[in-house]
């Protein structure tokens, strides 16, 4: 154990007063402190990107940052993808295309896909496919999660 | 009135063979699913694990005023004890936590606990063991050689099986040409995206314990540690939540799990233990590390008279619960003769302790590498008669049904040939073959290879207790209610966890009793809440669960045409269920199945000779059935690195009629990037002391988005008359064929260098050596 | 696979962050900055920093700026800056051809230049590109102020010339003539992973000759360099595929392979040979 710091964590628009070890990272703060379990962890060595959250805008691997290093900036997960109960068209489209089998993945690859689309709305298919490439999925073998992706994609870009 | 049961089901909408979405997946994506690491405690678990492969071990110390517990702790907690009864199996206790000795880095010595993981791994990290050190066996090849690495298995050869048909030897001596070949096939790891866990909860007013764990056999993981803790199985609740995949590496009983519930009810409280990915990867169960060599008798114009098999295989340090490491030398046993037509066969499959992580089942089992090490012979027998790839699996492939294969197992009527066709045709052989030679001009090397093969599915007791296993996990219970309110429950001992069991199992039930689909819901994974099953594995889940929903839903279809025909007055054989109603066929006269249903449950002295409420349980324990395809792989390897690339890959499967086609395709898709992984990508290497250095995702490589290409489906449905839904299973299959599609297409491409890659993953460094030796050679 | 515990410090100011490096540098203090490569080592305990000096909010470190013919990039600025051209001229388009090939798309978002240079992880493509170009490498401590070259800053796998209480501030990378060529090439076994062997080629093309070559190679030996035997090769001829190729085996004879049980000598000469061919193919396209 090492000493805690107070820090507040603000996870889909709700802010979390939480007190933890600065080795904590980011993954484990938001499961374990905030209670959000949507966000898994697959390998915590930032290869299989099963806890991609979107922090400040940016789409990053939640098991290689600390907790204390978010305080402060809106971090967006799973949970807070759908407006109420409209879901968010890439989630529309992860059920639509059968991108997912065991689920354990489908928020990690969501995130990042996600992250990645508003910020760059117009990528290009073949560069889609290289982001794609960043997480792991034992299940599906990607060729649904392309399709989905794709797709939302389109529809992400309709104004 | 004569009217069938099959004409009076109604002509409404079929559900089965409609892609309908799955019911798994709106939990699934907004992060409501609940996996196992989820669940909060009170006190975390961490594991001291053996640094070295082989060793006694002399004094265990924990760190002052921590809680750490070692097999001194926990000696009332009995052996894991798998068993066979044939085949010279020896058998081999593994104790929960390691008592004088340790077999193989990442055993377990002792547990720290903690009340969070972060503070019980400093705990873990400062417990240290001194060893008196052996020199460990790691390979299968040496370990024949060495000393007996436990007492009970004498030579290390913990399983040793033969078979040899009558007439072998006149068959073999008929041949024309023999063809040889030594296939060596490496470990790999399941690596399903969420790795092992355990939470343990103790009631303290009742002193039960509910264990939630990743598993994919709830019911059999509640009697195995009953048993080992000698404790009431009734005390005892397992539940799989949601499970983050499992392809075999979960249905194994971890020691860990046992641990968790033996400390829960000591601590009387919650305790949960979350495998990270390096344990994953060095310590959760392995698969695959054999040595195979065969050989092929051939006549002069190519068909295969006979085969002669040797398989060892490397089983680790310990037995495998419940299937037992007998799993994979067994199984190719079995299954060697593959989908060929021939008669004479001969096998000795042995299993051989070393000083590795247990083996045990993972996807495909044995068939990756079976067909991998066949479809090589056959390609290389073709060479050697001057036959085309396709040409040779045409005039060797079984055509005439039912067939009993050269071991004595009974294929259900299949496709292998056209399958086959399919493939080549699709890919245009001729076309390919003009293209590769004018490729090879430009200094690029393509190669097409094929790998076709029967897998065994929906595996009844039967074929089990064959094996001589002291558990025959061959059956399934469906428990079937139409509750008052009108909605129907189905509770299954099977155990999806990704499958979409639950969407197709609805669709099932749907067709016979007529209420949709949404009003259908399928309840498993809590030992409380369904009957006794055996989970999921073995691609038997949609037959033997599938079949028992089918009986229990036809009994339930029964008991609603009697009830709907007193309330209708009408005959019970004109009763129509469809679109959640009851109606007397060819009239306007009609009943609600809710309110049938309510009326069974409040009304029961109307209906004479009906007992009351809606409960139908429905048994299926089938023969097992034959799925069948042939995968076609087309790649370019870069002879200058030694990388395959893989330009197209093609199924033609047949797996009997597809209940639901986009989740029988989404099967294949995975286990086909699964056995592309297995071809090319994944291995567990381990030093020569034993050390493990595939640790990491880096090193244990699954393929990305990157690696899989665009893979072309197929679908051929054969009914299958040994199964009631004629449905055949398919979790595995994707997984078997690719192994052996991509590396003949690897040899196909590497033909003018006059070099054979034998071995998976068919690795660049490993291409490139036998390129390089081919060149020093000339 | 949690970390052991340390004491982080998030120090606002340059000379702060300086001050706190100092004293707890023989404390085991290390420089947190991306932390793509240094948690994941933390999260196996292979590393256990009892200070994390975490200089992700320390202001000015985030320049990015042509200074007297050079790129100067400061501690914070992330890989992903570089997915667009982040220099005039062909440097900028190097730097984006080069960041693309760097791990995956999440982890560009967090991890820094200066941050992969100072952990000179032998396969880095950035350490590559600063030794391929003979960056300058500005380290700061208390005291002051150095400037390493690029060959003198790489020692060894992940094993830098900085002393443990400076922190590499910024590198300094110059600018690229007007129809200066380039070309990369890398080899995994799958995207994103480590390189196994990568090559970077700059040269400048002077009456069809090339001029100024450089060659560098990464991922085969303890740190990138250039190889001077394959630069000999290519001064003062034109380019072409004979020439490419005797500049290939030139730098495969040339290196001291890294070896592991999967990676033989040969092999990794092998790969040295078709990346640093391939990448002079890419530079004539």
């Amino acid at each position: 154990m090492s000493e805690k710091t107070d820090i507040v964590l603000n996870v889909n628009g709700r802010e979390h007063a939480i007190s933890v070890e600065p080795r904590k990272t980011l993954v484990d703060a938001i499961r374990e402190d905030c209670g959000q379990t949507g966000t898994h962890i697959g390998c915590e060595h930032g290869i299989c990107g099963a806890c991609t959250v979107i922090v400040a805008g940016e789409p990053v691997r939640s098991c290689l940052m600390f907790a204390v290093q978010a305080a402060g900036k809106p971090i967006r997960t799973v949970e807070g993808l759908a407006k109420g109960d409209e879901l968010h068209p890439m989630q529309r489209a992860f059920m639509e295309h059968h991108a997912l089998q065991c689920g354990f993945c489908t928020p990690g690859f969501l995130m990042l896909a996600v992250g990645v689309l508003e910020r760059e709305p117009d990528i290009s298919d073949d560069d889609l496919l290289d982001v794609l490439a960043s997480n792991l999925c034992r299940c599906t073998g990607y060729q649904n999660i392309i399709k989905a992706v794709r797709a939302a994609a389109q529809e992400m870009r309709k104004p | 009135m004569t009217t069938s049961v099959a004409e009076t089901k109604g002509s409404g909408t079929k559900w089965v063979g409609r892609s309908i979405r799955r019911v798994e997946d709106p939990a699934l994506v907004t992060g409501a699913g609940r996996f196992t690491a989820d669940f909060p405690a009170n006190h975390h678990v961490r594991f001291h694990r053996s640094p070295i492969a082989a060793g006694s071990i002399k004094t265990v110390t924990a760190p002052k005023g921590a809680m750490v517990f070692t097999a001194a702790e926990i000696a009332a907690i009995k052996p894991i004890l798998p068993m066979l009864h044939k085949f010279n199996y020896k058998p081999l206790g593994q104790p929960v936590l390691a008592r004088c000795a340790v077999h193989f880095v990442g055993e377990l010595i002792a547990a720290a606990v903690a009340p969070t993981a972060a503070e019980a791994e400093d705990i873990a990290e400062r417990i240290e063991v001194v060893f008196d050190e052996k020199a460990p066996l790691v390979d299968a090849r040496h370990a024949l050689e060495g000393d007996a690495i436990h007492a009970v298995v004498p030579g290390n050869v913990i399983v040793d099986a033969r078979t040899k048909s009558d007439g072998f030897d006149a068959a073999w001596s008929a041949a024309a040409k023999i063809v040889e070949i030594d296939i060596r096939s490496r470990r790999q790891n399941a690596s399903p995206m969420e790795a092992r866990a355990a939470h343990a909860a103790c009631d303290r007013a009742t002193g039960r314990i509910t264990l939630t764990c990743t598993t994919q056999m709830p019911h059999l993981t509640r009697t195995a540690i009953a048993d080992l803790l000698e404790m009431p199985e009734s005390d005892l609740r397992v539940v799989a939540p949601d499970v983050g995949g499992g392809f075999g590496q979960k249905m194994s009983l971890a020691p860990e799990y046992v641990f968790l519930v033996w400390l829960a009810r000591k601590l009387k409280d919650s305790v949960a233990w979350v495998e990270d990915r390096r344990e994953n990867l060095v310590a959760a169960f392995h698969s695959r590390d054999q040595y195979l060599t065969l050989k092929g008798a051939f006549s002069a114009d190519g068909r295969l008279l006979a085969l002669d098999a040797d398989v060892l295989s490397n089983i680790g340090a310990y037995s495998c619960f419940p299937t037992t490491c007998g799993v994979e030398p067994l199984m190719a046993l079995a299954e060697l003769p593959g989908p060929y037509d021939f008669r004479a066969y001969s096998c000795r499959a042995r299993g051989v302790v070393t000083n590795t992580c247990p083996m045990a089942p993972y996807r495909g089992v044995s068939r990756p590498v079976i067909t991998f090490a066949l479809e090589r012979l056959i390609d290389k027998g073709a060479a050697a008669c001057g036959l085309d790839p396709v040409e040779i699996r045409r005039r060797n492939l079984i055509a005439k049904f039912p067939y009993t294969s050269a071991a004595g197992l009974v294929f259900d009527e299949g496709s292998y040939r056209k399958t086959l066709e399919i493939a080549a045709e699709k890919l245009d052989v001729p076309a390919f073959r003009a293209r590769q030679d004018g490729a090879r001009k430009r200094g690029r090397y393509l190669g097409i290879g094929f790998g076709t093969f029967s897998e065994r599915t929906g595996y009844g007791s039967p074929a089990f207790a064959a094996r001589g296993m002291a558990i025959t996990p061959g059956w399934e219970t469906v428990v079937m209610t139409v509750d008052p309110s009108g909605f129907v429950e189905a509770r299954i001992g099977s155990s999806p966890h990704g499958q979409g069991l639950r969407t197709t199992l609805a669709q099932i039930i749907s067709d016979e009793i007529g209420v949709a689909p949404e009003r259908i819901k399928i309840v498993h994974g809590d030992t409380d809440r369904s009957p006794y099953g055996w989970g999921t594995f073995a691609s038997r889940s949609l037959v033997i669960c599938g079949g028992a929903s089918l009986i229990a839903a036809q009994k339930i279809r029964t008991k609603l045409t009697k009830i709907a025909g007193d309330l209708l007055e009408a005959s019970p054989d004109d009763i129509v269920l469809e679109n959640d109603t009851a109606r007397v066929a060819g009239t306007d006269r009609a009943v609600s199945i809710a309110q049938l249903a309510r009326e069974a449950y409040t009304q029961t002295h109307r209906f004479k000779g009906i007992e009351p409420g809606i409960t139908e349980t429905g048994n299926y324990d089938p023969p097992g059935t034959f799925s069948n395809a042939c995968h076609a792989a087309i790649v370019e390897v870069d002879i200058e690195t030694g990388k395959t690339k893989i330009e197209r890959y093609l199924v033609a499967e047949d797996a009997g009629v597809l209940i639901n086609p986009m989740i029988a395709d989404g099967q294949v898709h995975g286990g086909v990037a699964q056995g592309i992984g297995n071809a090319l990508l994944e291995e567990i290497v381990y030093d020569e002391t034993g050390n493990p250095l595939s640790t990491t995702f880096a090193d244990y490589m699954p393929p990305t988005a990157h690696e899989i290409p665009t893979i072309e489906l197929h679908h051929v449905e054969t009914p299958s008359a040994n199964s009631i839904t004629r449905a055949k299973g398919l979790g595995e299959g994707g997984g078997i064929g690719a192994p052996a599609a991509v590396i003949n297409a690897i040899n196909d491409a590497l033909s003018p260098f006059g070099v054979q890659i034998d071995e998976m993953p068919a690795t660049p460094q490993r291409v490139r050596a036998a390129l390089r030796q081919a060149e020093q050679a000339k | 696979m949690k970390p052991a515990p340390f004491i982080r410090h998030a120090p606002k100011t340059l000379d702060e962050a300086l001050k706190i490096l100092n004293e707890v540098a023989p404390d085991d203090g290390r420089i947190l900055a991306g932390g793509q490569s240094l948690v994941p080592i933390m999260a196996f305990r292979m590393a256990r920093p009892a200070h994390l000096v975490d200089i992700n909010e320390v202001a000015g470190l985030d320049k990015l700026a042509v200074e007297s013919g050079k790129l100067v990039v400061g501690a914070r600025v992330r890989h992903a800056v570089f997915h667009k051209a982040a220099a005039p001229g062909p440097l900028g388009e190097l730097l984006t051809t080069v960041a693309r090939n760097i791990a995956h798309y999440p982890i560009r978002m967090r991890g820094t230049m200066c941050g992969s240079l100072a952990n000179a992880d032998p396969a880095s493509e950035w350490c590559l590109t600063a030794a391929t170009l003979d960056a300058e490498m500005v380290a700061k401590n208390v005291g002051g102020e150095r400037v390493i070259p690029a060959r003198a800053f790489f020692e060894g796998i992940m094993s830098t010339a900085l002393a443990e209480n400076e922190l590499l501030a910024e590198v300094r990378l110059p600018l690229l003539p007007d129809g200066a060529r380039f070309g990369f090439n890398e080899f995994s076994r799958r995207a994103g992973d480590f390189a196994m062997s990568a090559s970077l080629v700059v040269y400048e093309l002077k009456d069809g000759e090339i001029a100024n070559p450089r060659v560098g190679v990464g991922g085969a030996e303890p740190h990138p360099r250039r190889i001077a035997e394959a630069e000999q090769a290519l001064a003062g001829q034109a380019p072409g595929d004979g020439i490419f190729r005797a500049a290939a085996e030139a730098a495969a004879a040339a290196i001291d392979p890294l070896e592991d049980p999967q990676t033989s000598a040969d092999y990794r000469r092998d790969l040295v040979r078709a990346v640093v061919r391939r990448a002079l193919e890419a530079s004539a396209r």
